[in-house]
């Protein structure tokens, strides 16, 4: 005779099997990503990939855990895309790995590993690099750059000179120096009709990548991976404030699209604030959790230091979610109204 | 057409339903011996009332029913008592309990069955019928049925909902059961509408069992009842008597409260409506059943099958491919192993699954949680499952109980959906009975100082008594003594009124120091009585406790003052949290 408890019917469903849906979720983004920018986001990707897989290798062993059956969750590659799509796409080799081992090492492992980190993995790394590197990590391709595979290879190895002329600002970084260096003396729509760094609708080109995230998203949301209401709330209140304030000023603010499609919002609201491990549980604290980064991530890239303030959001509101959900638990059955 | 209500989360896995439902109830032939369980219905264990070398009949009381909640017992057919002993029961404890062992004659022969006549009879007289026929719920639980059938005092009695919902995968007895004595369960539903005098009767059947609702339907028709069936559905775990009330009726009734008739609704199984009227139409008592054979098996039916009857000899019938490695009794969702193949089937064996691991692989390795909350959106009591499981597996049982462990239904769909393959259910059945473990020993602990209290009080009064008697024999002493010299004095009157001055003077004085003394004595007595009470309510080493640790104190405080054991022990306790 045998002993297991109920139920024994289960559902064909596992945590690799949640990671990897997120994967090929990213996989539009990163087409277009790879479109724009050429084939250097994908040696970045692969650079992260490497990285992720070896800290996490190392850390298991280290604490005596079973190296297959973790490394195989798949959770180690989704931190490790997410920091190769949020880091400039030429960003030195190294960059990357030690945000990379850095995201895995203390981000993840030393709090307890899979699912026990508080702080989401890969925005620590950007956080940490930003702060430590800003010039590197400010420092992104001019779009309509020409570079062949082996010159993005040679500059993201260190073995071409960082040539100033090939790295410029992102698009929301420079409408933001812009404004402040112009001191009034410029206009949002002046600023937009440049059109070697502006769009149809955002930064150009980058507005396309961000598109791709957007599809990425709805279909990770129709998989019921993600959940409606961070993605519905996050870009809901970036909306808004950014709304009000372009109402009030267009001369001085951008319009919401340009904010949705620019910078990081897009895969920070389908892609990042999304995760379930630093993010909140219960409905109305994932409510609270969007809007709040949301609102967040348009201070601080409108009015604060850094050229996008996602990753700084989503931290902060990482810091939150435990009170979140403690002040947002749902009644229960039967008694809704009583308690 | 009635308005339907939703319950949130539930599952839909794979039904396996047709497998079993394409014949019609076969009838099991006698097995070889019958191993009845007294203790088959919730309450107290019947009482054997025969013994080894007794002849029985079949439908004799071989068990009588032991207090109001409990249900009797009888032989499932014609024989010989071989046996009044301890044997494994089909639980999930593996525990035995008294049966009675039957050896079949092979005659089948019935005992005088006295129908009931219904129009003559009074409800209690009905209830006892009832009880002494053993019908208890066939939906799982086995709760005697004629208590549920006296309505709540105070409650008004809104609706009788009848359970056909049958949402497990693999069964289907109830489904059978319904398509084929669709008639009697409604004349069963009438009793018990009769004795409830509900405002409404509804029948909910999941909607992927066409026959039955029609088979049903036609039955109320035929009758010229008013009942209501209602095709609700298909969405486990619909049949869930809570879940049921919520799509019929739109009521949250919480888990954790344990009668719906609190909230003025009543739910019976429809094979517990068959067997009343079987029991009050005919005179026989429950000793058979309808069972599902299916899973691992090459010919999954249902049988008619006596209780007592062991599962390995009646899942021949099915013939179990030979990688079986195991019986399940119930569904695959809220099921268990039983412990040993020679179980007998009892009254709440609506089924058996012959286990396989090709039809149940084993489960991958547990992954820790990613907090991912799809056991959150699948919970009908909407619980949160990874909160409890996080508490429960930090042994922080206070924590489980403020997230609502005990309004888990153990349904199984946290399990069933979680990416991380965590056994949610187990973790929380694994906090409830360490819960109940610790009340108990908290409660045992509470009686033993209660105990140990009284023993000291009574000490201190019977000694205090004891001083008191002695004062008062002692002032009685002195007084006699007094009274004896007064009078000794009195004699020799006038002789020398300066001794009689003398003698006088001390004669009171003593009297009233023998009062004194025993005033005294009694005063000293109750202030020991008084300390030796402070004491005994001073709880000792409560220098450095732990918040959660007070609020607990402060629990058992307001529960002993309640009960009205301690006297004044709030001001000490409230003392020594103000140090």
């Amino acid at each position: 005779m045998i002993f297991a408890p109920s139920p024994f019917l289960l559902k064909d469903v596992s945590v690799s099997q949640v990671m990897t849906q997120v994967c090929v979720a990213l996989i539009p983004g990163i087409a277009a990503y790879a479109w724009l920018v050429g084939p250097a986001i994908l040696v970045q990707l692969v650079i992260a990939t490497f990285a992720a897989l070896f800290a996490e290798a190392a850390m298991l062993k280290l604490r005596g855990k079973p190296l297959a059956l973790f490394l195989s969750d798949g959770s180690a590659i989704v931190t490790a895309w997410l920091i190769a799509l949020t880091f400039p796409p030429l960003a030195p080799w190294w960059m990357v790995f030690t945000g990379t081992i850095f995201a895995i090492v203390f981000a993840k492992h030393l709090y307890g590993g899979l699912g026990q980190n508080p702080f989401n993995p890969a925005m620590v790394a950007f956080a940490v690099c930003i702060v430590s590197f800003p010039a590197l990590m400010s420092q992104w391709p001019a779009v309509g750059l020409e570079l062949r595979l082996v010159d993005q290879i040679d500059i993201i190895f260190g073995l071409a000179p960082r040539v100033d002329a090939l790295t410029s600002a992102t698009p929301l970084d420079a409408m933001k120096t812009a404004l402040r260096m112009g001191d009034g003396n410029f206009d949002i729509a002046q600023l937009l009709a440049n059109q070697d760094i502006y769009g149809n609708f955002a930064g150009r080109g980058w507005e396309w990548v961000a598109a791709g995230y957007l599809i990425g998203g709805l279909w990770l949301w129709h998989r019921r991976v993600i959940s409606w209401q961070v993605p519905v709330a996050f870009i809901g209140s970036l909306t808004l404030i950014s709304g009000a304030l372009w109402l009030y000023n267009p001369a001085a603010f951008a319009n919401p699209i340009f904010h949705l499609f620019s910078g990081g919002t897009l895969l920070g609201a389908f892609f990042i604030a999304t995760d379930p491990v630093s993010g909140c549980t219960t409905p109305r604290g994932k409510l609270i959790f969007g809007a709040g980064a949301g609102l967040l991530a348009y201070i601080i890239r409108v009015f604060g230091g850094f050229p996008d303030g996602v990753a700084f959001a989503v931290l902060l509101m990482n810091l939150s979610a435990p009170v979140i959900d403690l002040l947002t638990q749902p009644a229960i059955f039967g008694m809704k109204g009583k308690k | 057409m009635l308005n339907l209500f939703k319950f949130w989360g539930g599952i839909k896995p794979p039904s396996h339903k047709t497998e079993s439902n394409q014949h019609p109830i076969g009838v099991a032939p006698l097995p070889s011996h019958l191993i009845v369980p007294l203790h088959q219905s919730i309450g107290g264990t019947p009482k054997p009332v025969v013994q080894a070398g007794d002849k029985v009949l079949k439908g004799q009381l071989i068990g009588e029913a032991d207090g109001w909640i409990s249900a009797a017992v009888h032989a499932p057919t014609s024989g010989t008592v071989r046996e009044v002993a301890m044997h494994v029961r089909p639980h999930p404890s593996g525990l035995d309990s008294l049966c009675v062992v039957i050896d079949p004659d092979g005659r089948d022969e019935w005992i005088a069955r006295t129908p009931l006549d219904l129009a003559t009879t009074a409800p209690a007289d009905v209830f006892a019928h009832l009880q002494r026929s053993g019908v208890v719920g066939l939906g799982g639980a086995g709760f005697p049925a004629h208590g549920k059938l006296t309505p709540a005092p105070n409650v008004p009695m809104d609706e009788l909902i009848i359970n056909g919902a049958e949402c497990e995968p693999y069964i289907t007895c109830d489904d059978l059961l319904m398509r084929e004595r669709a008639d009697e369960i409604i004349r069963g539903i009438a009793l018990f509408r009769d004795l409830l005098q509900p405002k409404k009767v509804l029948i909910g059947i999941e909607d992927n069992k066409p026959e039955a609702v029609a088979a049903m339907t036609a039955a109320v028709a035929a009758r010229g009842e008013n009942f209501a069936v209602v095709a609700v559905p298909t969405r486990y775990p619909a049949g869930g008597a809570k879940q049921l009330i919520r799509v019929l009726t739109g009521k949250e009734v919480p888990g954790s409260m344990r009668s719906t008739a609190e909230m003025g609704v009543q739910v019976f199984n429809v094979a517990t409506a068959y067997t009343a009227w079987r029991a009050v139409a005919h005179g026989e008592p429950v000793i058979s059943r309808v069972v599902t054979l299916t899973g691992n098996v090459a010919e999954p039916r249902n049988y008619e099958v006596l209780i007592g009857t062991p599962m390995d000899e009646l899942l021949k019938l099915a013939r179990p491919h030979p990688d079986t490695n195991g019986i399940l009794m119930g569904g695959p969702m809220m099921g268990f192993l039983v412990p040993n193949r020679q179980v007998p089937v009892v009254k709440t064996t609506n089924c058996l699954i012959a286990h396989s691991e090709r039809l149940f692989p084993p489960k991958a390795p547990e992954m820790p949680c990613i907090r991912c909350g799809a056991c959150a959106t699948v919970c009908p009591h909407e619980l949160q499952p990874f909160e409890m499981y996080w508490y429960a597996r930090a042994k922080n049982f206070g924590k489980t109980q403020e997230y609502d462990i005990f309004d888990c239904i153990e349904c199984g769909c946290c399990s069933y959906v979680c990416p991380s393959r965590i056994p949610l259910v187990q973790y929380f059945r694994f906090a409830k009975s360490e819960i109940w473990a610790r009340e108990r020993e908290k409660k045992a602990a509470e009686e033993a100082k209660a105990r140990f209290e009284f023993k000291q009080f009574r000490d201190e009064r019977e000694k205090a008594e004891k001083a008191e008697k002695l004062a008062k024999a002692a002032a009685a002493q002195a007084a006699k003594k007094a009274a004896e010299a007064a009078a000794a004095a009195a004699a020799p009157a006038g002789d020398a009124p300066a001794t009689v001055a003398a003698t006088d003077a001390p004669a009171p004085a003593s009297a009233a120091d023998a009062d004194k003394a025993a005033k005294m004595a009694t005063i000293q007595a109750a202030m020991e009585r008084a300390k030796a009470q402070r004491e005994a309510a001073q709880p000792k080493n409560i220098e450095a406790l732990k918040p959660d640790q007070q609020r607990e104190l402060a629990e058992i405080e307001a529960r002993r003052q309640a009960a009205g054991i301690a006297d004044a022990p709030a001001s000490a306790t409230q003392e020594t949290k103000a140090e």
